[in-house]
């Protein structure tokens, strides 16, 4: 069984390719070269793959191989940085002159048994029908069983890559709702609610607080129709201010200036002003 | 031109990965010869399967695909962990359990 003419240019171009492309790997310093040359030596092997009547394995060594695998190895790569390149330091003595001389004795082991082992049978040609087809009918007939097996094996590998790139990372301490709002209710009553918008000032921003007019008594317009607003005697400092507002209304005006003396006047006065115009807001 | 040129050329290419492993350094690229190997091991199951006359060879090398794949993913992930871990992705550095 000799091969046809054209397939056997292919191959004299192809597979001297694929030996450059492996060697180029093993010996370029940089390993990004080294990748970019097995790329070479996978698309070449692709090329051989269909010059021997199996296309599909051939578009789908290209498409793997050198679109989806050397892509992850380059990315790889890149992340663990262009500069890693091998250290010339020999770690065990002569171990690149025993690789050398093992991978050479390696290699006429095999051509000499391949070569003279190997009986090519009578020519047989391509089974009839697409290749395509007949592998689809193999896969999912008589190798059903180990195709389901690699899809289990498939899920394993995505799930340890998962693990592994999860690996060592501290757990963080997941806060639940209710610890949140327990630490909320704890905490200083300022954040019981949401802020005041800016140039507030204000110490109670609830809807069952009433606003407070100047004088001291509670703006109609504040209450809520649906909310019971807190009773005006229990808005602390205020209280007072409204009694005197409601005796009469020029005492309130009267306060304006006491509150803006106030500002001097420590802290319990601050505190009540602050009061009042928060209502206010 | 026979086809038995294929097997010697898978034959040669496996050889090449062979040392590619012994002699290189880098985790990533000792990596990349082991996917060698499983190349031209796939190219001559494809051969022999046109030898034969059969497809049971080319089902093989697409097996032989599937599971270099999911090896290629773990293998990698393995790989970005210790250089995470070490800084480094020379197999000289990951020498914890030597000593």
């Amino acid at each position: 069984m000799t091969t046809s003419t054209g397939e056997a240019v292919a191959f004299w171009i192809l597979g001297p390719v694929a030996l450059a492309g492996g060697l180029g790997m093993v010996f370029s310093r940089n390993a990004v070269h080294s990748a970019l040359w097995l790329v070479l030596t996978m698309l070449s092997l692709g090329g051989l793959y269909m010059v021997q009547s199996a296309p599909f394995l051939g578009f789908t060594q290209i498409i793997v191989y050198t679109g989806a695998i050397m892509m992850l190895f380059i990315f790889v790569l890149m992340m663990v940085g262009r500069d890693a390149s091998d250290s010339v330091v020999e770690v065990l003595r002569g171990q690149r002159v025993s690789a050398a001389i093992l991978g050479i004795g390696f290699a006429a082991l095999l051509l000499g048994a391949v070569a003279n082992s190997v009986v090519v049978p009578l020519a047989v040609g391509p089974a009839p029908g697409s290749n395509v087809g007949n592998l689809g009918l193999l896969i999912y007939q008589r190798y059903l069983l180990a195709f389901e097996l690699t899809s289990a094996l498939i899920i394993t590998g995505a799930l340890g890559a998962m693990v592994y790139t999860f690996a060592g990372r501290a757990k963080a301490k997941v806060i639940t709702q209710r610890e949140r709002v327990t630490a909320r209710l704890l905490g200083p009553p300022e954040k019981y609610g949401s802020r005041s918008g800016p140039g507030v000032f204000a110490t109670g921003d609830s809807v069952a607080t009433p606003a407070l007019l100047p004088d001291g008594s509670v703006a109609p317009e504040s209450l809520s129709s649906i909310i019971e607003a807190t009773a005006r005697e229990r808005l602390g400092h205020a209280t007072e201010l409204a009694h005197a507002g409601d005796a009469h209304d020029q005492h309130a005006r009267d306060h304006e200036p006491h509150h803006e003396a106030g500002h001097e006047a420590g802290h319990e006065a601050r505190h009540e002003q602050s009061e009042i115009q928060g209502s206010q807001a | 031109m026979s086809p038995t040129n294929y097997l010697l050329l898978s034959a040669v290419l496996f050889a090449i990965g062979t040392v590619g492993v012994l002699v290189r350094r880098n985790a990533i690229v000792v990596f990349m010869c082991v996917e060698l190997m499983l190349n031209a091991v796939n190219l001559s199951l494809v051969t022999f399967a046109r030898l034969n006359g059969s497809l049971d060879g080319q089902v093989m090398a697409f097996f032989v695909m599937v599971v270099a794949a999911a090896e290629v993913v773990v293998g990698l992930s393995i790989i970005m962990s210790i250089f995470r871990a070490r800084r480094t992705a020379s197999v000289d550095d990951a020498n914890l359990l030597k000593y």
